[in-house]
């Protein structure tokens, strides 16, 4: 059981309205899989940040293109993928070398990159402006000894579209 | 339903907004245009009284920094007050805490301002934090 994998997918328009629902997908995806309550406020915090620059940047505010958000849990990590079309973005370019300085200049925005970073243990970027963009984002489950703390009741592998599956209780 | 409120209270020249729900690149325009009208009405005072706010992202935070130059420019300040650990939490990661005067209690903060404005002429009075 403990090596099943379970793949989930929320498909939305990218409106700032929907960022409620994405957080609260991924954040219960987080919580059943056995993360502390920390580690979900980080996840749902760096999945935010994401969709976030999706709205705001890669469409510019256009409100009816889709974000694509991908859930994979397997027996080590949660990965989140998040996907969208528009014009992307050069991950370089936003480089925050000193926060400090950063903060002190009181520039608003491009925070959301650095708290990705800050807050997953893995962050990837796939640019391909125009036809795909792509952040990986994965935090692994690290419990005493090096092993993992995900409850083994709660996933089976399924691949749904546009809502977020119900709990499938198939034990 | 709503899911962000601002609420709020003047007292003398202090103005506490008291936040409530979540904060997000969704309702943080809520707040930019309450912190709007201070500006407009020159009310530069602030205290931000957050004992009720359930979540922030960047895009909340974004808006205590644009409008802290303004306010501080003009001889206010905003403080922060009552800061569940979770919200506290993502204000540490970026190291807000260096940036923005942080109390546990909305009255602290208010003492504060209090002192500042009865002490005013004084170098403390006139510095904040990060000026030195």
């Amino acid at each position: 059981m403990a090596q099943e994998s379970a793949v989930y997918q929320l498909k939305l328009p990218s409106r700032t309205e929907n960022l409620e629902i994405i957080r609260e997908f991924v954040a219960r995806i987080a919580q059943k899989a056995g993360f502390d309550d920390e580690d979900v406020a980080k996840i749902e915090l760096a999945v935010d940040e994401a969709c976030t620059n999706v709205v705001k940047h890669a469409y510019e505010g256009g409100s009816d293109k889709p974000i694509d958000v991908v859930v994979k849990l397997d027996y080590s990590k949660l990965t989140v993928i998040v996907t969208d079309q528009g014009k992307g973005f050069n991950p370089e370019s936003v480089e925050v070398p000193d926060i400090k300085e950063y903060l002190a200049e009181l520039r608003v925005g491009g925070l959301g990159i650095y708290l990705i970073r800050t807050l997953m243990d893995e962050v990837k970027y796939d640019i391909r402006p125009g036809v795909r963009n792509q952040v990986k984002m994965v935090k692994y489950f690290v419990g005493e000894g090096g092993e993992t703390r995900r409850s083994e009741e709660v996933f089976i592998g399924t691949s749904q579209s546009a809502h977020v599956p119900k709990d499938e209780q198939r034990r | 339903m709503s899911s962000f409120e601002v609420e709020r209270k003047d007292d003398g020249s202090v103005t506490t907004l008291y936040l409530k729900g979540y904060l997000d690149a969704h309702t943080a325009p809520e707040l930019e245009s309450a912190f709007q009208k201070l500006v407009d009405e020159k009310r530069f005072n602030v205290i931000v009284s957050m004992a009720e706010l359930t979540y922030i992202s960047s895009a909340g935070m974004g808006v205590f920094m644009g409008f802290i130059e303004t306010m501080r420019d003009n001889r206010g300040d905003i403080k922060l007050s009552n800061l569940p650990p979770k919200i506290y939490r993502v204000f540490d990661l970026l190291g807000f805490p260096l940036l923005y005067e942080v109390y546990e209690e909305e009255k602290q903060a208010l003492k504060r301002f209090r002192e500042l404005m009865g002490e005013s002429g004084s170098e403390e009075a006139e510095s904040p934090p990060e000026a030195r």
